[in-house]
């Protein structure tokens, strides 16, 4: 059972000042083993917070985001899954989940994580699974009025792995989770 | 030599306890034998050692308690004696006899005792004797040991009421005066201590001074313990003659040790029914005793008592005079007295601002005469001072009702003004603290200038980089907890934040600009709201008026410079605008948004990544009639074309071939240009390729051909009729040609991405339905 924090947008300290103060206090060094960020954090405050939560942190780089340096999209692998992050101001049009499945072929992932909507997403689509842990704290954004502040915590065991999202909705914090198992499917040679 | 020094007092103390108990074991023999003239011989060649003048205090004390405690078989001698007939007087003269006069008075206090125990005189002649015979011990060091054997050997025997020795009327009364003169004489052989000896060794006499202390102090602990001293006595007589002996001793060690001892010794009722007595001796103390810490311990007791006898105002006087009298203690010393007494009022009367109001009124006023102040710990103090009342209330809007809380802040130096502000705007995300009008925002703002410009004479060059970021950060996140759901005041509260992050200069616009944006921009979506009347009242905030100042806001950016952040905000706001459906506004972010792309934005990178923000954007814009769209668009696949790389080229191509396409708008669906988009994304891909073989000798990636192909599928199953099956077959040919082909080099990132497209394609294939039959014709 590995656990992995997918988490972003938070957008500090331009559109909010904090993480909620409930994510804080669930959000406890030694509990997660990787972490994957969308991006847009967006200062160098938020990355090092990440860091003493899990030294395994994996950044893709949004457009308010103090450092450059991040790339723009990462793979890395996890157990049985390849993952895939990418903030997703790149992939036109926004929110697209058509175009995401493009960058999910091109980067020939499992799982597929981005940003940038702040609206929490996670669905199958043939064969992958795109996650967007939305945003963690309910920053502003032109997509959509309503932002719950949210993130997601995978468990990743063997060929299957539940998805867990948090979502803070009028001051509580509500758990929802999603299966999805892989099928060991044997790739076809062309 | 100091060494030599301890190892002779060791040695003088050896010699003196053995001497002494050499003449105690005679002593001792002839009390068995009932020889009373022998005892008192050998008792006073005993005691002739406790006359010696080189031990220091803590070896006299050894010597001391040996002394004492065969003092005390002789006491109980000296009672046997009696009861065999012999006369206490006569007791009393014989021992007078003793040659020397120290022993002859330890002797004599001794058969004191057994003389007040028999009855036969009253106990206060007997004291008041003892007491003044005691004089004739003027050397500091015998004369405080002697004195304290008196005091212990008559506390149980002092004439109090209730007890066996009580007299007449006057009882506790001379009671009391026996305490109070033998407290006063030692009190002056102390103080004699200081004086004694060469200048150079000031250090070790003051460290020997400490050791005795308790000698003296002890009285005031037997003073209070005497029951018959009840408030009036103290109040009367017992406090005034004690402050008369600190105050006229005129010395620093005494006047510190002994004030502090009332306060703890005496019942804390006694010192809140005697505070102005208590308070006016503060004035009178020399200058170099630490009055802060009495007092600070004086009120910490008080502070502990809920019902306040006008305490505060009594307080607030005599530290008033203290500081008045004392015209030159420095500044340090008044703000830590100021900074003690806004503890304890806060503490005991946190309801009453005024009484807070006034502390720091008189500290301002304190203040007014120095000028900035330089000295590190007044200015480490005058932040304690100013936080106190942060750390009470825990709520910045009752702390700004203090009127002279900004006034204290006016005299600190810029950089204590910074330290200050943080430490405020802490206070204010720990307690999530509301600030919710123009006008305490306007007030907080100008308290925290120092993060907000550059004040007069600060060292601006001296900044550390990343502390300056953090502060900035900081002010950031202060502007995301001002809020207020009216809208008419939260604009206000807008205007006012923007005039005063407008004075930062360029420096602080890029940490303080972005954080304001949002929030006018949240405030016209609050304005978008069903609750909100659409027919507004003249000149109440709407959402244009909210974009206007947007724009101009923005516009300070390209001062500092900053034409990437710019770019985004602009194209921020023209999504806003597109939700409120203000066309002309939209349109004019945009040509703002594009004349930076244009003529600020030169960085390949940042073109990269700008192109694709505004190709976004513009992709989700509906707001726009056909020619502004058609303007917007021609330019942004103009400026995509023209990337400086090929492959950057390529894919902002074929990005804007969703700008002929938005999927919930069908007069948005133009099948036609976006073929041409993906068309002309293949030309720049296949100039890609050749460009590689020329340079490099081999083709390069596929990629891009990949993602196109991508990008054909993605219109195809959109129902985008200008694109076949045939068309799709044609470049997946072209793809596994140029693949196979010789010039290739290979890449195993592409051959995978081409796998699972092809993957996707037999998916789509297996489907059944109106997808699979879409999807029959292609082969794999």
């Amino acid at each position: 059972m590995v656990l992995v924090l997918a988490i972003g947008d938070l957008h500090i300290p331009h559109r909010a000042s904090d993480l909620p103060q409930k994510f804080k206090s669930m959000l406890v060094p030694g509990k997660i083993q990787h972490i994957i960020c969308t991006g847009n954090l967006s200062i160098k405050e938020v990355h090092d917070y990440l860091k003493s939560l899990c030294p395994d942190l994996h950044v893709t780089r949004g457009e308010y985001d103090e450092d450059s340096r991040y790339p723009e999209t990462k793979t890395l692998t996890i157990g049985q899954f390849k993952l895939g992050i990418c903030h997703g101001h790149q992939v036109i049009p926004w929110g697209d989940l058509d175009s995401l499945a493009m960058l999910q072929r091109q980067l020939d992932v499992d799982i597929l994580v981005t940003g940038h909507t702040h609206q929490f997403k996670a669905y199958k689509h043939e064969g992958g699974v795109v996650i967007n842990p939305g945003s963690a704290t309910g920053a502003y954004s032109s997509f959509t009025f309503d932002v719950n502040p949210s993130f997601v915590l995978m468990d990743i065991d063997g060929l299957r792995v539940v998805v867990y999202v948090y979502e803070l909705i009028d001051g509580e914090v509500k758990v929802d989770k999603i299966d999805f198992k892989k099928t060991a499917t044997t790739r076809l040679a062309h | 030599m100091m060494v030599d020094g301890v190892e002779d007092e060791e040695k003088w103390l050896a010699a003196g306890i053995a001497g002494l108990q050499q003449n105690a074991f005679y002593m001792h023999r002839a009390l068995d034998s009932n020889n009373l003239r022998d005892a008192l011989k050998y008792s006073a060649q005993m005691l002739s050692e406790l006359r010696t003048s080189k031990l220091s205090p803590q070896k006299y004390y050894q010597l001391y308690m040996r002394a004492f405690d065969e003092l005390r078989k002789l006491e109980m001698f000296f009672k046997e004696e009696t009861r065999r007939g012999c006369s206490i007087i006569d007791l009393y003269e014989l021992v007078q006899h003793a040659g020397n006069i120290l022993p002859r008075l330890y002797l004599l206090c001794t058969v004191g005792s057994v003389y007040i125990k028999s009855k036969e005189a009253p106990a206060k002649d007997v004291l008041k004797d003892l007491v003044e015979m005691c004089r004739g011990i003027q050397h500091p060091v015998r004369g405080l040991f002697l004195r304290s054997y008196l005091s212990q050997i008559s506390r149980d025997k002092l004439p109090d009421i209730g007890s066996e020795y009580e007299g007449d009327a006057d009882t506790v009364n001379d009671a009391m005066e026996f305490v109070l003169q033998n407290f006063t004489e030692m009190n002056k052989l102390w103080v004699r201590m200081q004086h004694q000896g060469p200048a150079r060794e000031k250090d070790k006499r003051e460290k020997e001074r400490s050791e005795l202390r308790d000698l003296v102090g002890k009285n005031l602990h037997v003073l209070s313990q005497i029951e018959g001293v009840d408030l009036d006595m103290y109040k009367e007589t017992v406090l005034p003659r004690v402050l008369e002996q600190v105050v006229n001793c005129k010395d620093e060690i005494a006047q510190c040790y002994l004030m502090d001892c009332i306060i703890q010794v005496f019942p804390d009722e006694y010192h809140l029914q005697t505070l102005e007595i208590l308070l006016g001796a503060f004035p009178q103390l020399q200058p170099s005793v630490d009055i802060k810490t009495v007092l600070s311990r004086l009120m910490e007791r008080l502070s502990n008592y809920f019902l306040q006898v006008e305490a505060f105002s009594k307080l607030n006087n005599a530290i008033g005079k203290v500081i008045e009298a004392q015209a030159d203690m420095p500044i340090l010393g008044a703000v830590t007295l100021y900074s003690s007494l806004l503890t304890f009022t806060l503490h005991v009367h946190p309801d009453r601002l005024d009484y807070a109001d006034q502390v720091l009124g008189a500290c301002v006023k304190k203040l007014s005469g120095e000028g900035k102040l330089e000295d590190n710990r007044a200015t480490k103090q005058i932040v304690a001072l100013l936080s106190a009342p942060l750390d009470k209330y825990n709520d910045i809007v009752t702390v700004l009702k203090l009127s002279n809380y900004p006034s204290v802040m006016e005299y600190v130096d810029s950089e204590t003004n910074k330290v200050m502000a943080m430490v405020i705007i802490q206070s204010i995300m720990k307690n999530n603290t509301q600030i919710s009008t123009a006008d305490k925002v306007g007030a907080l703002f100008e308290l925290i200038k120092g993060l907000i410009r550059d004040l007069d004479g600060a060292a601006h060059d001296q900044v550390d980089e990343d502390d300056f970021k953090e502060e900035q950060n900081s002010v950031a996140r202060l502007i995301q907890m001002l809020q207020n759901d009216d809208t008419e005041e939260m604009f206000k509260i807008i205007c006012t934040v923007r005039k005063h992050i407008l004075t930062g200069g360029p420096k602080r616009l890029p940490f303080t600009v972005p954080p304001l944006v949002f929030s006018s921009l949240k405030l016209v979506r609050q304005l978008q709201g069903p609750e909100e009347n659409p027919f507004g009242e003249e000149g109440s905030t709407t959402p244009k008026k909210v974009f206007q100042l947007l724009n101009q806001t923005i516009e300070t950016l390209y001062g500092v410079p900053a034409p990437e952040l710019a770019l985004r905000l602009y194209l921020q706001c023209a999504e806003a605008a597109n939700d409120s459906d203000l066309e002309p506004v939209a349109y004019e972010f945009f040509t703002q948004a594009y004349i930076l792309y244009e003529e600020e934005i030169s960085d390949s990178r940042a073109q990269v990544t700008a192109i694709h923000l505004i190709i976004g954007t513009l992709q989700r814009m509906h707001v726009f009639g056909v020619e502004n769209r058609d303007t917007l668009t021609h330019k942004a696949t103009g400026y995509s074309a023209k990337l400086l790389k090929k492959p950057d080229q390529c894919r902002a191509v074929y990005a804007c071939s969703h700008l002929f396409w938005v999927d919930d708008q069908d007069n948005m669906k133009d099948g036609e240009r976006v073929l041409l988009c993906l068309k002309r994304a293949l030309r720049i891909a296949n100039a890609a390729q050749q460009m590689s073989n020329a340079t490099r000798g081999s083709t390069g990636s596929v990629t891009l051909f990949v993602e196109i192909l991508n990008k054909y599928l993605y219109f195809f199953e959109k129902g985008n009729t200008q694109i076949n099956a045939a068309a799709i077959q044609s470049l997946i040919e072209l793809i596994t040609a140029e693949m196979q082909s010789e010039s290739n080099s290979p890449d195993p990132a592409a051959d995978a991405f081409f796998a699972s497209t092809l993957r996707y394609i037999q998916f789509q294939k297996q489907k059944g339905g109106a997808v699979g039959e879409k999807y029959e014709p292609i082969k794999v």
